[in-house]
């Protein structure tokens, strides 16, 4: 089933002016429910104008957007509650942190929703768990946290609004590989455990091998390839042909298969690339190559 | 200190407030020509080390020399900064014009260069990044990348014998990080400038002649990047990556594999590999 | 959006008015006002026009961009031209009601008129064809006598400096929170007075977050770069005085002294 889809989805940037440009073309796509699907893409693919099509942030110039079967536009008008629905947050989500006390800060999104009192509570602490941050730490100045701290208080406060949809632009810009991996985990745990449609736009293929069960190319404005994240490193060369980086264990594998040494998966973490190595020589009937 | 060493430090501490020490008696020397990385996470007191070497900092104890100046000495000040330029992870919060060549020639103006002069090294240090056809745009609509190699330029015109860089890449996509390092690796190679590359990309430092890495204020490892990366454990207990190879190799070893634990290259790696698994054929 | 206010309104070309010195183009700006708010008669008023009409035709750039100077003044023209019309003692041409319309005020609305838009399209040749860098350093040469009175004027240059180079940046980053704060379930467009200006709260308070750390990493930079104020400092473009810097001045002078002669003629 799936949960957003796009009809012919076009956007073009400064209609009528010289500056003309389509920044998304003509994309049509489905995106199912569950799980978490990549967005890759160079700098002005149109990774980042499309998924501010999925809350209405932006309004298509031509083309249907659709969740759960209803066209969020329908008579011109913003579907009531579309951004409660779907979350989005943006890259360095840090810079848009402005309330005095962590707590307050996380409960903007569900006091705009009108909630009671109780409720917001309830949304604030169990955000807050999810993303260990202490509640010693919630009445504190979110100005005084470190920068991963920041980015986990700002990241809580959307996923407190419980969309059913949540969009993450790049949310690991700018943080160390620890910060990263921890990004990255809460995202995982966060998919699973609630059940929610998560969307992760990112440049790093990298990045995207363990994390992502389905992933999106855009190029060029336009849909390049959606699909399981096996299929889409199998088009590596295509990939990196766009200037985006494939990851090392990819190439090496690439590299390979060059040499007729052939894998019956594609390959792109390291622990599968054990895992294949192992096989491989178990199959040929070798020892463990010593 | 030996003529060969521009920046040397001698058990350098340095802290903000008393008791909470984020460079702990630091000993690192730094040879003319040399294309360093320190590598770290965030909060691991690379930075502060950066902001030592031009005077922005000064040590709480020990000393810091460059060039044969102590940094404390605040009559050297200028002479310092202008042999240590500095680049910043902030594109947009480095550059004061509102015009690509102005920018560059920001420096220059400040040290009281000839006017006809500034043109000449301007002209010569767009160039040198290749940004001159960019030269009377706005920053402002120019790439991340882009604008980091306007910022280089800016150092680049000021002829310094140093350049460090305080994780430059860091807010770039992939390619204006490849922009970047490209132009960083050509500044030892045309120019013969040393290069300091603070950073908490293992891609970027793998690129090094030497890499040092700083954990909890104090260097930890220290060598060329083979030596370095071949510490797996150690640099994954700090948080920090390992090339994908290294890891594999290392893993399989594990299984008892008998690789090169200083691969660092796809293609080093694929050899190894492809050798080991035809044996297996066989 | 925010992005369409254009607060460069510099059209880069090759034209003569373009290559003009900038301090002479600001001083002869200056002249050209003095030109329009002497003029008494409408026949000395027409001088003035001639000579901005003669240096917009210079300018090589197209007719049309005048009109777009005079867009957003438009509510200013329509007041002006309406209080001239309705406050000046006269022939009644036309009546309703309580209000008159005299033959001197028609007169004088169409004058005052046409003295606002020359002023406006006359200072946007100006602003056309200089840079705001260009302009700066030139305001800075300019006021430099001032200095020994202690005024800041170096500061005073690079804080203009400053400020071309991050408005830019500036809306783009409150475009971006405003964008983040909508996702969020910000409501800027609904509700009373109040609650639309509780709404900008969370816009204007990262934005100056944001702005201070700017300010803060910039200063930094800057002192890398050995900056130290204007003490000691070259500028790498020079304003160079030439042949053409000074004729245009002469032709001002001209057109200024026409503007006088007529007037005393004409009464």
């Amino acid at each position: 089933m799936s949960i957003l889809k796009t009809e012919n989805l076009t956007y073009i940037y400064g209609s009528g002016t010289p500056f003309e440009r389509k920044a998304v073309d003509d994309v049509s796509l489905e995106i199912e429910k569950g799980g978490i699907t990549g967005v890759i893409g160079h700098t002005g693919s149109g990774k980042s104008t499309l998924i501010q099509h999925f809350n209405g942030l932006l309004k298509p110039s031509s083309g249907k957007i659709f969740l759960d079967g209803k066209d969020i536009w329908e008579n011109g008008k913003i579907m009531p509650g579309l951004r409660f629905r779907v979350g989005l947050v943006f890259q360095y989500p840090e810079y848009q942190i402005f309330e005095d006390t962590v707590y307050k800060d996380i409960a903007y999104g569900p006091k705009n929703m009108k909630l009671n009192d109780a409720e917001i509570k309830n949304r604030v602490l169990e955000a807050a768990d999810l993303f260990g941050i202490g509640r010693e730490m919630l009445n504190r100045s979110p100005f005084e946290l470190s920068g991963g701290q920041k980015r986990r208080v700002a990241i809580a406060g959307v996923m407190a609004m419980k969309p059913e949809v949540i969009i993450f632009d790049e949310p690991a810009a700018g943080l160390d590989p620890r910060g990263r991996r921890s990004v990255f985990e809460i995202i995982k745990s966060y998919c699973r455990s609630s059940g929610c449609t998560v969307i992760v736009v990112s440049h790093s293929m990298e990045d995207m091998a363990g994390l992502a069960d389905r992933i999106i190319v855009m190029n060029r404005g336009r849909l390049f390839c959606h699909d399981r994240t096996p299929e889409v490193f199998s088009k590596a060369d295509q990939i990196s042909a766009m200037g985006l980086d494939v990851p090392q264990i990819t190439k090496v594998f690439e590299l390979l298969r060059k040499e007729n040494i052939i894998f019956k998966d594609e390959v792109y973490t390291v622990d599968h690339a054990v895992k294949m190595i192992l096989e491989y020589l178990a199959e040929k009937g070798g020892d463990s190559g010593c | 200190m030996s003529a060969e060493n521009i920046i040397s430090s001698k058990n350098l501490c340095f802290s903000y407030e008393q008791g909470k020490e984020i460079l702990k008696e630091i000993n690192i020397d730094i040879k003319r020509g040399e294309f360093t990385a320190l590598l770290g996470h965030n909060g691991s007191g690379k930075s502060t080390f950066a902001r030592l070497t031009n005077a922005i900092l000064v040590p709480t104890k020990g000393s810091m020399n460059v060039f044969g100046m102590d940094t404390s000495d605040e009559g050297k000040l200028y002479d310092i900064r202008q042999n240590v330029g500095m680049v910043f992870q902030n594109p947009d919060n480095q550059i004061v014009a509102a015009v690509v060549e102005e920018d560059v020639a920001f420096g220059l103006e400040n040290t009281g260069v000839p006017p006809a002069e500034i043109r000449e090294r301007v002209d010569e240090a767009l160039k040198a990044v290749g940004m001159y056809e960019y030269r009377d745009h706005s920053p402002g609509m120019l790439s991340g990348g882009q604008k980091q190699r306007i910022a280089i330029a800016g150092i680049i015109a000021m002829r310094p014998e140093c350049i460090v860089l305080d994780e430059p890449t860091a807010m770039l996509d992939p390619a204006g990080r490849k922009d970047v390092m490209r132009t960083i690796r050509m500044l030892g190679e045309r120019y013969g400038i040393t290069v300091v590359l603070i950073t908490h990309y293992m891609d970027e430092a793998v690129r090094a002649d030497r890499v040092i890495v700083i954990d909890e204020g104090k260097p930890i490892l220290d060598g060329t990047p083979k030596q370095v990366f071949s510490h797996v454990d150690i640099l994954k207990k700090t948080g920090l990556d390992v090339p994908q190879v290294t890891e594999l190799v290392h893993k399989l070893n594990r299984y008892g594999f008998d690789l090169d634990p200083q691969i660092l290259t796809e293609e080093e790696c694929a050899a190894a590999l492809a050798f080991v698994l035809k044996e297996g054929k066989s | 959006m925010l992005k369409d206010i254009t607060i460069d309104q510099y059209f880069p070309g090759k034209s003569i008015v373009h290559r003009l010195d900038a301090r002479f183009k600001i001083i002869i700006t200056m002249i050209f006002i003095v030109m329009i708010f002497a003029a008494d008669t409408i026949w000395s008023l027409m001088t003035g026009i001639a000579f901005m009409l003669l240096s917009y035709a210079l300018t090589a750039l197209k007719p049309s961009l005048m009109v777009k100077s005079l867009k957003p003044v438009v509510p200013v023209l329509v007041i002006t031209a309406v209080l001239n019309m309705f406050f000046f003692e006269g022939e009644e041409i036309f009546r309703f009601a309580f209000i008159s319309i005299t033959d001197e005020g028609v007169k004088n609305a169409v004058f005052m008129l046409l003295r606002v838009v020359s002023l406006i399209v006359g200072s946007s040749v100006l602003t056309y064809t200089t840079s705001p860098v260009e302009l700066t350093g030139a305001m800075e040469k300019l006021l430099s006598p001032l200095k020994i009175f202690k005024f800041p004027v170096h500061e005073l240059a690079m804080m203009m400096t400053i400020s071309l180079r991050f408005i830019p940046t500036l809306i783009e980053e409150t475009e971006k929170i405003i964008s983040a704060q909508k996702a969020r379930g910000a409501d800027f467009e609904n509700g009373s007075l109040k609650e639309r200006a509780a709404a900008i709260v969370p816009v204007l308070v990262p934005l100056f977050i944001s702005a201070f750390r700017r300010a803060e990493e910039l200063a930094l930079a800057m002192e890398c770069r050995c900056y130290r104020g204007g003490e000691g400092r070259t500028r790498m473009k020079q304003l160079k005085t030439g042949p053409a810097d000074i004729a245009s001045l002469v032709v001002s002078f001209f057109f200024l002294a026409a503007v006088f002669f007529i007037d005393r003629k004409m009464k």
